[in-house]
């Protein structure tokens, strides 16, 4: 198998490792830098479990080949909390029971991250619509959209409908 | 959420500190660090995979395996066939006598469901063993196939599986697990109307985020270490020690969290062959179930037909009920037998009706077996007697919540299969339900009780 | 050629545990020198949470707060058997057999503390924050912590229990099928309002409102997880999923989560949860179990509030627009025969 050399920078660290051509982004965050944070759900870019930023965008590392990220900035849940502290999306999700496995919680987290750096307060549909590519089979959605919605600041709810939608769930 | 405090005050007494409180969930934070450890979250140095060749088949019979050319391919370490397991067969709960045992671990004469396990292939990569597995040949006759599960159990149709001579469990109560209370066709005679519906649902996939699978490492002190996302440890454990004839002492079991089960993953379909792997090559050997593996490969909900045929006074009373209720448990028994018992004793749902009569079979048919799944027995049955509920009470042109009002449950009511009600509730969630939701009922339903009969 | 509302109701019970050979649970409590307490189990944690509320029926039991109670589980070597987590049974049955290790756990602690305070141990309270003191006279207390290290290091004692929940096999009556699957039931009532689109035959489920009946709420926050979760769960049941979408015909068998639909994080329903509770004699502190409950009063309630809105029965699970397109146009035609 011929290895190609690969470099990118993961959570703020310069990786350089060589590679079997071919490998995808997700084997090698797991396997390579040992970053087991994103999942393996499906392998085929349908579950969202593998979700990471790459130079600021979600991107599915499962259907990602690491060879096309040299140079690339990549971001895990590895890279989400300085020091002790959780990242606000991650003490909200804490803060609204919105993890049971906690097996899709690595890919929401990211894929929140990627709409919050872009859009700092999104309504409900904008949260519903950057989380669409992600599954979760035991939450029922309704936490998690909460929960991004508390972080995404004061107007939380969003107009009548939605607050009287987000007050009925409590 | 709110908690309806009024409701059934007197036997709520409890003075408590930590029963009550919402505490903040020991995992969450784990989970939102991602450092939670599923099975798969861990780095074995020299790690095997084993991928599985699946019969292309419904039915066939297997005339001969050739393997050499996977045995032959880079990388591959080991082919299994069912010649290699110790003892070839799930043994469900045979320890405390509980079977059937009808499943092989590998197939061997014949092969009873599309993509039934028969070859597993163990390589040092992913892709090694992907390419090997297509390389193995296997060549099959193929068998006329049965897919329905009242087309299973006429005469003439396609026989499943041997060991059981006919397409059904034979419970000891015969072709079906039997319920019988008073006298149904007294009571039909006594009704003002009788309906008979039918019922159907789909096989349905637990689809958990995380799928099926294990991590088997040779440890120290000559032990097998398996991770696993099990739901059953011991269950899975013993089932093991028993197919690979392995003192349970040598095997050791670690689970932790598992990314969803909802009933999925309490098979055992991949410890004992992984097992086997790691004990054949003395390596440690991964056998993780891709997607279409977890959607077609591992059990799903049986599909089930339900027959209810109700016999209705004007006043909006059952007086009688029969049920048909067919498990489609695909082409072995796995924990159907008893999910098809589950259902004898869930219907004819939380009611008190006098006659009653409830036959539920165990089907066999040509598809991937059934198992448990959230509701296990229940789900479907219920989807069956709320819309039977709906369409009676509209019969008698009676408000479908009233009409559930008059037929409910309370405590000492008999039940069909013999046990006295005990702390029912039925009552009382529809009467907060009509409040809240604003469905008017009658004020005599709201003050009714579970608590005594009257009215 | 409109979008129509409806609105349906289904109530329901469901049996708490399982019987499939008995049903039994073990669980071991030890303390550690310095007063927290190790709970082993090999009870598995599907994301339910049991490692959390088994540790508060744990710090309940002894009378110290939750953070005192370490939960190690799923492993064969260190906890004892556990049939299982399913069939709704792992809190009522791994709970019970955790109060019965704990209480004799605490009975030991008490003693050693009576030993400490001169009295008798009849006479001690645990104030549920970390301390043991006499009735009556809360300046004569010792910490939890002090008993532990004197039970290790000075007394020689043990402060561990042992706990066994056992449900004995009920084999059914061949004949009438008398048995005994369950000892305790909860209940649900659900009221499912819908829009159907006559033209498409998609339905949007707009609102649930669920009665819960499920013993003793333990953790609130963690039954709203499962009911809110479930919920999801039955509605996708009633509408989408199926591995089979021809059953009985194996043609078109889905494949992966591009075949295979389930309710979209963009189609929830308003969904409103409201518990009581009529604690189980047999469950811990009256607990039920209502982990699978909560996904089947939806289905039928959405089933029954489709036959209000447009007047169709589709009797067969998932309710998809084809088969309510179909349905609407056989009523159509019957109509117009």
């Amino acid at each position: 198998m011929t290895k190609v050399p690969v470099q990118m920078t993961v959570n703020g660290e310069e990786r350089a490792e060589f590679v079997d051509s071919g490998m995808t982004l997700l084997k090698f965050l797991r396997d390579k830098i040992g970053d087991l944070t994103a999942k393996a759900g499906c392998l085929q870019g349908t579950c969202g479990t593998c979700t990471v930023l790459i130079d600021g965008e979600p991107r599915l590392a499962c259907v990602t080949l690491v060879e096309d990220c040299r140079s690339g900035t990549i971001e895990t849940v590895s890279g989400l909390s300085e020091d002790a502290e959780l990242h606000p999306l991650q003490q909200a999700l804490l803060d609204h029971f919105a993890a049971q496995c906690g097996f899709c919680t690595p890919g929401m987290l990211m894929a929140a991250k990627a709409l919050l750096d872009s859009n700092p307060h999104p309504d409900r549909a904008e949260v519903e619509d950057a989380l669409s590519g992600n599954i979760c089979r035991c939450t029922g959605y309704e936490p998690i959209i909460r929960a991004v919605l508390s972080v995404s600041g004061s107007n939380a709810c969003g107009d009548t409908a939605e607050r009287e939608r987000c007050d009925g769930n409590k | 959420m709110e908690i309806s405090k009024s409701y059934f005050a007197d036997e709520r007494h409890g003075d408590f500190k930590e029963i009550g409180q919402s505490r903040q969930r020991s995992d969450t934070a784990g989970h939102v660090r991602g450092i939670t450890p599923f099975y798969a979250d861990r780095h074995v140095p020299g790690l095997l995979h084993l991928r599985m060749v699946r019969s292309p088949h419904h039915h066939a019979r297997i005339l001969r395996i050739d393997a050499s050319a996977a045995e032959r391919h880079p990388g591959v370490k080991r082919v299994i066939t069912a010649m290699d397991v110790p003892h070839n067969v799930y043994t469900v709960l045979s320890l405390i006598n509980i079977g059937p045992e009808d499943e092989p671990v590998l197939a061997f004469d014949k092969v009873r469901w599309l993509g039934e396990p028969v070859v597993a292939v163990v390589a040092d990569s992913e892709r090694s063993a992907y390419e090997a597995a297509a390389l193995v040949r296997v060549d099959y006759e193929e068998l006329p196939a049965v897919f329905d599960v009242e087309d299973a159990l006429k005469p003439g149709a396609p026989l499943v599986n041997e060991y059981h001579g006919q397409n059904y469990y034979r419970y000891d109560s015969g072709a079906s697990r039997k319920v019988r209370l008073g006298d149904v066709e007294a009571g039909f005679q006594k009704a003002d109307y009788i309906i008979e519906e039918r019922y159907d649902s789909s096989p349905i996939e637990h689809a958990p985020t995380e799928t099926t699978g294990c991590i088997a490492v040779p440890d120290q002190n000559n032990r097998l270490t398996c991770y696993t996302g099990t739901q059953a440890i011991f269950f899975t454990l013993d089932n093991a020690s028993i197919i690979l004839d392995v003192p349970g002492q040598r095997l050791h079991f670690v689970g932790g969290t598992a990314g969803g089960g909802f009933g999925g993953k309490v098979d055992c379909t991949v410890e004992p062959i992984t097992l086997l792997a790691a004990m054949l090559t003395g390596r440690p050997v991964a056998f993780i179930y891709n997607r279409y593996e977890e959607m077609q490969i591992s059990s799903a909900r049986a599909a089930e037909r339900i027959y209810i045929k109700d016999g209705l006074t004007k006043d909006g009373r059952i007086v009688a009920r029969r049920v048909r209720c067919y498990v489609d448990s695909g082409a072995y028994s796995r924990h159907s037998p008893y999910g098809a018992q589950k259902a004898a004793a869930h219907f004819p749902g939380p009611y008190t009706i006098p006659n009653v009569e409830i036959d539920c079979y165990c089907v066999y048919t040509n598809r991937t077996p059934s198992s448990a799944m959230r509701g296990f027995g229940v789900t479907i049955a219920d989807f069956a007697l709320e819309v039977q509920m709906d369409k009676l009470a509209r019969l008698v042109a009676m408000d479908p919540l009233e009409f559930r009002f008059i037929n409910a449950y309370r405590d000492g009511d008999m039940k069909a299969h013999r046990q006295l009600t005990e702390g029912a509730a039925l009552i009382e969630c529809m009467q907060e339900a009509s409040t809240w939701a604003n469905w008017p009922v009658d004020s005599r339903y709201l003050k009714m009780s579970s608590r005594e009969r009257k009215g | 050629m409109a979008k129509q509302r409806g609105r349906g109701v289904a109530a329901v019970n469901y049996p708490t545990g399982m019987n499939l050979g008995g049903d039994p649970t073990q669980a071991l409590v030890h303390s550690t020198p310095t007063g927290n307490f190790i709970v082993s189990l090999s009870s598995v944690d599907l994301g339910q949470g049991i490692k959390s509320v088994v540790a508060q029926i744990c710090a309940e039991t002894l009378g110290v707060p939750t953070e005192r109670v370490i939960v190690d589980t799923a492993d064969s070597d260190t906890g004892p058997h556990c049939m299982g987590t399913f069939a709704s049974r792992g809190t009522h049955r791994a709970g019970n057999a955790v109060i019965a290790a704990a209480k004799e756990a605490r009975a030991v602690m008490l003693e050693v503390a009576a030993d400490m305070l001169e009295a008798d141990s009849r006479d001690l309270q645990t104030d549920g924050d970390g301390n043991i003191h006499i009735v009556g006279v809360p300046g004569k207390s010792v910490s939890v912590t002090d008993v532990a290290l004197a039970a290790h290091f000075q007394q020689g004692r043990s402060i561990s229990g042992r706990g066994m929940f056992f449900i004995p096999r009920s084999y059914p009556s061949p004949t009438d099928g008398a048995m005994k699957p369950s000892t305790c039931y909860a209940h649900a009532c659900t009221i499912a309002e819908v829009e159907v689109d006559t033209e498409t035959g998609e339905v949007d489920v707009l609102s649930l409102k669920s009665v819960y009946e499920v013993g003793r709420a333990l953790n609130p926050k963690m039954v709203e997880q499962q009911l809110v979760g479930g919920t999801w769960m039955g509605v996708s049941h009633a509408l989408y999923e199926t591995t089979e979408p021809y059953y009985p015909a194996r043609d078109h068998a889905c494949r992966d989560f591009n075949e295979y639909l389930m309710l979209g994080i963009g189609d929830l329903p308003k969904t409103e949860i409201r518990v009581i509770e009529r604690p189980a004699p047999d469950g811990p502190f009256g607990a039920k179990g209502l982990g699978e409950m909560c996904a089947n009063a939806p289905i039928p309630a959405v089933a029954n509030a489709i036959f209000d809105a447009v007047g169709v029965r589709v009797d067969s699970l998932p309710i998809s627009p084809e088969k309510i397109l179909r349905a609407l146009l056989a009523k159509e035609s019957s109509a117009a025969a």
